[in-house]
């Protein structure tokens, strides 16, 4: 049996048997939720509410109301699809590049990154679609035969890509998702004793039964998926990227997109696992499982994929001065001392600078510290986003056409609708789904559970 | 002689593990394990061979890729060319470049469905199977050797019952059928 060095942090404190693990688990799922709960997902789903009667208002009215003018025809909208996209980019991550790496750290917290980057794909496909502003032609993105001749799509595009990209990614990621959520119904469906969940639980679990040779397969998908996931969740956000870095604008047509945009996305996506995860262990008990050590593990991925985002910064910044094309270098003149310079310095404050407070190792232990960073972190990110959208178009080639963009209800009504109808689905999912990976957990205690590793 | 089926059971991993390797030393066919969690090493003892599902997930990949350069082939190429911003339309090989995201997406979704769609049917998991494992405990923290009679059939029940007790079983059943 393989046996981990002594030196390596336990991931699994306590005294834990299997039946431990099945009981923490499947316990909170059992049991009546608890007030905070119901106070949660009340606030949440009132706020999704209100999203979603904006998002009625625009498509009934359509896409005037949001406060988009000639100049600058991209701003919120696709600011939050990119940095909902981006948030999704950790669960695969963890799900797939880090089972790669056999890190066993990621089965602790898989699970919910995975669920996590689900809804936040959901969230992200939702603006596109609602930007169509005839949602219900938005068929027209498929190569469909049609009544208008040989109209297809165009598949030079980089939009068209995206189409391929994001869809590809969100039901392989729902599939892989799925495929390791099977086992655990079953636990669940043999264990709970009301008969409406058991029969629920038991068309979830598939009727699987845990055989030899079905467990030999599962772990057969779940590596091939692992290796055909990682490449993915690198197109996808290189693909988002290219919507940019292919078209003309001066600001938006460098090649370091596509790396820049899967660092920012991963760097992003791991802020939000730990926003959700220092909530979840907490309110459900798992710090067990996910110990301090996992929180460390997270934080160093932060630094690492924070300061490659610094480091695209700044290389764009200086290749926008050594290009020697004033449009570019204006570009980013304007991006720092222009009238959106305040959401450039929130942005650089915010990405480049707060992640190197982690090299402390006090401090990336910490869990208040690293609460507060995370959500740092994610504003950020979303400014990021807005700097390279809005200020690259809202001064264009004629002065005369230069201006701002000023969001209206709408803009602010559909994003924050869009992160109440994430905690919404977060929250539900945390109620009825097993948030930890069971049967993994289960393989690893002997690994590196704490009482089993000081036995030998 | 009634046929038997003996259902093992086993609080350990480990345990089941080596009683499996002594079972099958002493010329015991055991059909299946159940188990909560993949126990490595049990597939080469109990005689479970190796899965193919890799191959079909490259096989469903390449048709995905074929069935993608035949799409584009036809949309950009043969059914009506477009000028692009100059790219050439008219030879597949030229403008395949432009394709590559397509090919490779799609590559990706058929290869990642394929296989997860053959994985659901070959294992039987599929919505509203019913469930076979012998007790609910294998899905939480018990292990089962399944041992038919059938297979056995040098072998009196009770020699069968005998061996098994041999191990360090946790717990025995037997059902006849």
């Amino acid at each position: 049996m393989f046996k981990e060095a002594s030196i390596r942090e336990p991931l699994i404190l306590g005294n834990k048997s299997y039946g431990d693990i099945t009981a923490d688990v499947v316990g909170p799922i059992e049991n009546k939720a608890p007030k905070g709960w119901y106070i949660a997902i009340t606030i949440s789903a009132l706020i999704a509410l209100w999203g979603i009667g904006c998002i009625l208002y625009l498509i009934g009215t359509g896409i005037g109301t949001w406060g988009l003018n000639k100049t600058v025809g991209w701003a919120w909208d696709i600011t939050n699809f990119v940095w909902w996209v981006g948030i999704g980019h950790a669960g695969t991550l963890i799900s797939a590049v880090l089972l790669l790496f056999r890190q066993r750290w990621r089965m602790a917290i898989n699970r919910s990154a995975e669920a996590m980057t689900i809804f936040a794909v959901i969230m992200a496909a939702m603006f596109p679609g609602i930007h169509m502003g005839r949602l219900w032609l938005g068929y027209f993105v498929f190569p469909l035969p049609n009544q208008f001749g040989s109209l297809w799509v165009n598949f030079n595009s980089p939009l068209l890509w995206d189409v391929f990209a994001i869809s590809t990614y969100f039901s392989v990621s729902l599939v892989f998702w799925y495929i390791g959520l099977i086992p655990d119904f079953a636990t669940i469906r043999d264990r709970i004793k009301t008969p409406v969940a058991k029969k629920v639980y038991g068309i979830l679990s598939f009727g699987w039964s845990g055989k030899a040779k079905n467990w030999t397969r599962f772990e057969e998908v779940s590596l091939v998926l692992a290796g055909i996931a990682t490449p993915l969740v690198f197109s996808v956000h290189s693909i988002v990227s290219m919507d940019f870095a292919t078209s003309v604008i001066p600001g938006w047509h460098t090649t370091i997109f596509p790396p820049y945009f899967v660092s920012g996305a991963v760097f992003s996506g791991f802020a939000m696992v730990q926003t959700l995860m220092l909530i979840m262990r907490k309110t459900m008990r798992l710090e067990n499982y996910v110990t301090i050590k996992h929180v460390e593990y997270m934080n160093i991925v932060i630094i690492v994929t924070g300061s490659i985002v610094g480091v695209a910064y700044i290389t764009e910044l200086f290749m926008s001065w050594y290009s020697g094309v004033e449009y570019e270098s204006y570009a980013f003149i304007n991006r720092f001392s222009g009238p959106y310079l305040w959401a450039y310095w929130a942005m650089m404050t915010c990405n480049v600078i707060s992640p190197q407070l982690f090299w402390v190792k006090k401090w990336r232990r910490s869990l208040g510290f690293t609460f507060v960073m995370s959500i740092i972190v994610n504003i950020g990110m979303w400014f990021e986003r807005f700097v390279i959208i809005v200020t690259s178009l809202h001064r264009d080639y004629v002065p005369s056409s230069w201006s701002m963009f000023h969001p209206t209800f709408v803009d602010i009504g559909v994003f924050i609708g869009t992160i109440g109808i994430f905690f919404t689905l977060f929250l539900l999912f945390a109620r009825f789904f097993p948030v930890l990976a069971l049967n993994e957990l289960k393989s690893i205690l002997k690994v590196s559970g704490e009482e089993h590793k000081n036995k030998h | 002689m009634a046929n038997s089926v003996i259902y093992a059971m086993y609080d350990d991993d480990q345990t089941l593990l080596k009683a499996a390797k002594e079972l099958v030393g002493k010329g015991i066919k055991v059909k299946d394990c159940y188990s909560p969690f993949p126990v490595h090493g049990i597939d080469p003892v109990i005689g479970v061979t190796r899965t193919r599902l890799g191959i079909v997930s490259f096989m469903f990949g390449l048709g995905g890729l074929s069935l993608a350069m035949l799409g584009t082939w036809y949309f950009m190429i043969h059914d009506w060319p477009m000028n692009i911003g100059g790219k050439p339309n008219f030879a597949y090989h030229l403008n395949m470049p432009a394709f590559v995201p397509i090919l490779f997406e799609f590559t990706v979704f058929c290869a990642a469905h394929g296989m997860a769609l053959t994985y659901l049917i070959r294992n039987k998991t599929l919505p509203g199977m019913p469930a076979v494992n012998p007790d609910p405990r294998t899905t939480d923290n018990r292990f089962v050797l399944e041992i038919d009679s059938h297979d056995n059939q040098g072998m009196t029940t009770d020699a069968l019952l005998e061996a098994i007790k041999g191990t360090e079983v946790f717990e025995l059943n037997h059902k006849k059928y």
